[in-house]
């Protein structure tokens, strides 16, 4: 379990996080959602260990994250991140096997065991790359390539998914699968997710919290019902909108209302 | 067709493993020693070749009629001096892969990026502050090429990271302003030693000390070694700092080692043969190329080819126009000079 308390991210000139406390209870989907600049990505950083909170604390199964070695925390906190320029050609198989890095013990050699390799075809298959894994990274598609990420993340087999924007590259139908292998990791093997997302929409229908952001400190904080009202979605992103009941889900479902429109 | 050109490039789709890579480094190393075995029989005095295979046979003791002038070309002069090459070419591929799995660029390379620059001027510094003493000059190499290391590192890094680009730039700044100290440095220096001075920078192993040609072979060796021990984590970094990170590796340490490492090779090998270029670009792309980038396999290949390839180049070198010599680096340089254009272009995509 993922716990920060009052956690506050500073860089050099300016505060990015603010306060924050959130907990990431086992088999839930928390969303945060908020502004460009809200500090939703440096709070997913700062949870990882990544960039050093300047105070408050985040504990990791109860132990403060500081005190833990990279290897335990990796074994425990898989990320989902942008992807990276890839300079060297290397395959989808061998992408996804450096999931298993954190697992790796001398008795090995440092080399990837027979459970490695099964975990990753498990992945490879969840993800619907298996076609793919002799594949050069650089020849797939920008879709292909985020869900490679998302493939490597879940070898890592962490019980913490956290993910930054992990729908930015794919379409309807790939979001879709994709969150629903982040919903099928929470309901089966009791793991958490921390989704940063724009999309207003699928954290409505995805998460079971929302944590709204701006200006570093937590706006609202909530189920999707309590959260996606009218009035304060107006207020942070500054936009009018309207908030109705979803045809199919029931929950809320957030519509833009933008000043210029076209009539029909 | 589309994807043609990355095709060629592609690596072998089979996955790296622990036997691929032995047998791999096995080839590459009976490849080797053929390798000194044979160039020793090569050189402006021909030695007869079914004697001088049976001395080697016994480790230099018997002559197996082999004159006392032969005898002394083969084990006191030809092969210290392919030992060294061995040594110096195994040493700078061995550092070139490290810095390009470390610093996320097919570019990065001892030579280009200043570093070797950095190590002739610390030897410079030892041979005129410590002439006499040759054991300071590898550890002052070693510093040398460390601050190089340093220096080129804290200003490729921009806020995007380093970018092919920003990095040769930092090595030409790196570079240029540490020729200008050499210069500084040679005018300082009597018109003799001028020549054979100019021939050592350009990387020229004609004047090997036996001293300290095993302390030489032992930190190629040993750096190597300890460079593929973390090349698990190396192929992570290649993909990226952060992404590395998230996936368990200790980012810091690593680039503590590699830096460390690196610079060893590099200054141990300045130290006894000179700045020869191009070995640590020309021989790690090969052996991504062959065998993947798979620093598992990349690396040892990258060491042992590079071994081979300083040795067939100072055969080259030390026989093409006979009995005088070229320095071995303007070998290297010949032709790792297109082929570094050839990867600039390639980066663009």
């Amino acid at each position: 379990m993922l716990e920060a308390h009052e956690v506050s991210v500073s860089y050099e000139h300016r505060t990015a996080v603010a306060n924050v406390s959130l907990t990431l209870k086992t088999g839930e989907i928390t969303a945060i959602i908020g502004p460009n600049g809200a500090g939703k990505s440096s709070l997913l950083r700062a949870l990882n260990g990544q960039i050093r909170h300047s105070s408050g604390s985040i504990l990791l199964d109860g132990e403060p994250l500081e005190r833990l070695n990279r290897r335990s925390i990796s074994r425990r906190i898989a990320v989902v991140a942008q992807e990276a320029e890839l300079r060297f050609p290397v395959t989808v198989l061998e992408f996804v096997l450096g999931g298993r890095f954190a697992w790796a013990t001398n008795a090995g050699w440092g080399w990837e065991t027979d459970r490695d390799l099964q975990v990753a075809q498990t992945v490879l298959q969840e993800t619907e790359l298996t076609e793919l894994s002799g594949r050069l990274m650089n020849e797939l598609s920008g879709g292909e390539r985020q869900r490679a990420l998302m493939a490597r993340a879940l070898a890592t087999e962490a019980p913490i998914l956290l993910l930054d924007e992990p729908t930015a590259n794919l379409d309807l139908s790939h979001q879709a699968t994709l969150l629903s292998l982040v919903r099928k990791r929470c309901d089966q093997q009791r793991a958490s997710a921390l989704v940063v997302t724009h999309d207003v929409n699928l954290a409505a229908q995805f998460a079971d919290n929302i944590l709204l952001m701006q200006h570093g400190k937590t706006v609202h904080s909530g189920t999707p019902e309590e959260v996606l009202k009218p009035h304060i979605l107006q207020q942070v992103f500054e936009i009018r909108v309207l908030v109705d009941a979803h045809p199919v889900t029931g929950g809320p479902r957030v519509t833009p209302v933008h000043e210029t429109y076209r009539h029909h | 067709m589309i994807g043609t050109a990355s095709n060629v490039m592609a690596a072998p789709a089979n996955r790296i493993t622990l036997r691929k890579t032995l047998v791999s480094c096995a080839v590459l190393a009976v490849a080797l020693l053929l390798a000194i075995v044979l160039t020793s029989l090569i050189g402006s005095e021909p030695l007869p070749a079914r004697a001088s295979l049976c001395a080697i046979a016994s480790l230099g003791t018997s002559t197996c009629g082999l004159s006392r002038d032969q005898f002394d070309i083969l084990f006191q002069i030809r092969l210290p001096r392919i030992l060294l090459a061995a040594a110096v070419g195994g040493s700078l591929a061995t550092a070139g892969a490290g810095y390009q799995a470390l610093l996320r660029n097919p570019l990065a390379e001892p030579y280009l990026l200043g570093i070797s620059n950095g190590a002739a001027v610390g030897t410079m510094i030892a041979l005129i502050f410590f002439g006499t003493n040759e054991w300071v000059r590898p550890v002052v190499a070693f510093t040398g090429a460390l601050v190089a290391t340093f220096a080129v590192y804290r200003l490729a890094r921009g806020r995007a990271g380093a970018t092919p680009e920003r990095l040769i730039l930092a090595g030409v700044i790196v570079t240029t302003f540490l020729s200008s100290v050499i210069v500084f440095v040679t005018t300082l220096m009597d018109a003799t030693r001028i020549r054979s001075f100019t021939f050592w920078l350009l990387g020229d192993l004609s004047g090997t000390s036996k001293a300290l040609l095993p302390v030489t072979i032992a930190i190629t060796i040993a750096g190597a070694l300890a460079l593929t021990l973390h090349a698990r984590s190396l192929n992570l970094l290649m993909l990226g700092e952060r992404d590395a990170f998230d996936l368990g590796v200790e980012v810091g340490h690593v680039r503590i080692v590699v830096f460390l490492v690196a610079s060893l090779l590099v200054g141990s090998s300045v130290a006894a043969s000179g700045s020869v270029g191009y070995v640590g670009l020309v021989v790690p792309h090969l052996a991504r190329l062959s065998l993947g980038s798979d620093n598992r396999i990349s690396i040892p290949a990258a060491a042992l080819g590079g071994a081979l390839f300083v040795i067939v180049a100072d055969t080259v070198a030390r026989t093409i126009i006979a009995p005088r010599e070229l320095p071995v680096g303007a070998i290297t340089a010949l032709i790792g000079a297109p082929l570094f254009i050839y990867l600039l272009k390639r980066s663009h995509g």
